[in-house]
């Protein structure tokens, strides 16, 4: 298969995962839309903690959250063609379709055992990852609680609950006491603020 | 103030936060990816608030057991990567959604009102438009929807209204029917019985409104048959969705 027109490999790209360190994503998702499963596993390697720290901190439960990681990379290697540099960073690609599943298993889960709002202690007994990018990703960590702090109290909130507690912003209205309506609106000013004080997107 | 209060729901631009964050249930996610199809400033700050969430959900860094590395790259050998979007098939596909999608624009600032200015300019609008079938039940106040994934990570919804009395179906990545083989939808009468509703395009990403009366239905099934459909199912369902009354 020919290789697409102007990317030639191993080219800079403006889709470098934020925090800019490790392997270039563009590429290698590239590489494992034509089959590369050596790319691939490069790129399992470079992401998979991100990646199941996400599922495991809006799914919970441990086992559900490996199926759920599993779920992801097998999607992200049967889309990758589909990810497209103008609209954004790989790691964003990526990890859009990552929040996406685990939305869907704890949404489907309704009925289940999860909907206690305390989701921010059940995930804190976890032993985290103590690699070189556990110490990148503490650096970044930083720089997005610094810019939490930009935010008001409700816009925090009202994000956090919707990204990590996989709340609907309707849900996320009658958590938080707010007129219905309001929460998306919230959010969405929230998520402005910090991508205008992080500077990404942009 | 109170036509502007009653066109709040109506701001479907307002709904890009929510929309990148997954916090929209399944019939606004819908309303909103139509209206994403047309505009692209919602597209473009979808695109930014993306990389703001991105920002927050990496954070938090667990390695997962190595068992899972191992049935991910098994796993692979055994799904084929899609082709590129860009490829001819999908250039037609979009050129016959257009149309439809302009509609939806044209339909969304007639509910608005007002509020048009803070909408984008769209080219080629002369005036009112009808609604189409889909818009329709896609903009009823009573719509719902079931959403199905399968395991081969393509996706079906039905979306129903029954003041409107139809449902419509929304495929993602849809494998296209084998050789000589229609996917052919039915409807479930409440007595049990699947009334023929039409054959799906043979696309993997379509909306196909159903034939026939919707307002009863108890469910929407999915069957394989022969090119040209069947009276009757000849196999069982690849999928059902059940229609809540
Ligand atoms: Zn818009």
């Amino acid at each position: 298969m020919d290789p697409v027109p102007g990317d030639p490999a191993g080219a800079p790209r403006t889709g470098a995962p934020a925090g800019g360190h490790g392997p270039d994503l563009g590429p290698l998702l590239q590489q494992a839309a034509r089959g590369d499963s050596a790319a691939f596993a490069t790129l399992y390697d470079a992401t998979a903690a991100r990646v199941h720290g996400l599922v495991l901190r809006v799914v919970r439960d441990p086992a559900q959250a490996e199926e759920v990681t599993q779920e992801v990379f097998l999607e992200i290697w049967r889309q990758a063609s589909r990810y497209d540099v103008a609209r954004g960073s790989a790691l964003a690609w990526l990890m859009t379709i990552t929040h996406r599943k685990a939305v869907d298993r704890v949404r489907s889960a309704e009925a289940a055992t999860r909907r206690d709002v305390t989701y921010e202690q059940s995930n804190r007994a976890v032993e985290h990852d103590t690699t070189v990018e556990a110490a990148h990703a503490s650096l970044e960590a930083h720089r997005v609680r610094a810019a939490l702090t930009q935010l008001t109290d409700v816009q925090r909130e009202a994000i956090e609950l919707a990204y990590f507690g996989g709340y609907t912003h309707t849900e996320v209205a009658a958590l938080l006491d707010l007129p219905v309506g309001t929460a998306k609106t919230r959010i969405r000013d929230g998520l402005i603020r910090l991508r205008d004080t992080i500077g990404v997107g942009r | 103030m109170t036509d502007h209060d009653q066109t709040h729901d109506w701001d479907v631009h307002a709904l890009s936060g929510a929309y990148a964050v997954d916090a929209l249930d399944d019939l606004e996610r819908a309303r909103f990816e139509a209206h994403l199809a047309q505009c692209a400033e919602c597209r473009e700050e979808v695109d930014s608030l993306r990389e703001a969430a991105t920002a927050l959900g990496t954070a938090d860094l667990v390695a997962p057991p190595a068992a899972v590395r191992d049935q991910v790259l098994a796993g692979i050998g055994r799904i084929r990567p899609l082709p590129p979007q860009s490829a001819g098939g999908t250039r037609a596909t979009l050129r016959r959604r257009t149309p439809l999608l302009i509609a939806v624009a044209a339909a969304v600032v007639l509910l608005l009102g007002v509020g048009v200015a803070s909408l984008q300019p769209w080219d080629g609008d002369d005036g009112p438009q009808e609604l189409t079938a889909a818009e329709r039940i896609l903009n009823a106040a009573d719509a719902s929807t079931v959403e199905k994934s399968f395991p081969d990570g393509s996706s079906a919804t039905i979306v129903i209204s029954r003041s409107e009395g139809k449902a419509l179906i929304r495929t993602t990545d849809m494998a296209l029917a084998p050789d000589g083989k229609a996917y052919e939808l039915w409807l479930q009468s409440p007595a049990g019985e699947m009334v023929p509703a039409g054959l799906m395009p043979d696309e993997a990403d379509t909306t196909y409104v159903l034939d026939g009366d919707a307002s009863e239905a108890t469910g929407v099934g999915i069957t394989v048959e022969p090119d040209g459909g069947s009276p009757q199912p000849t196999s069982d369902p690849i999928a059902l969705f059940a229609l809540d009354s």
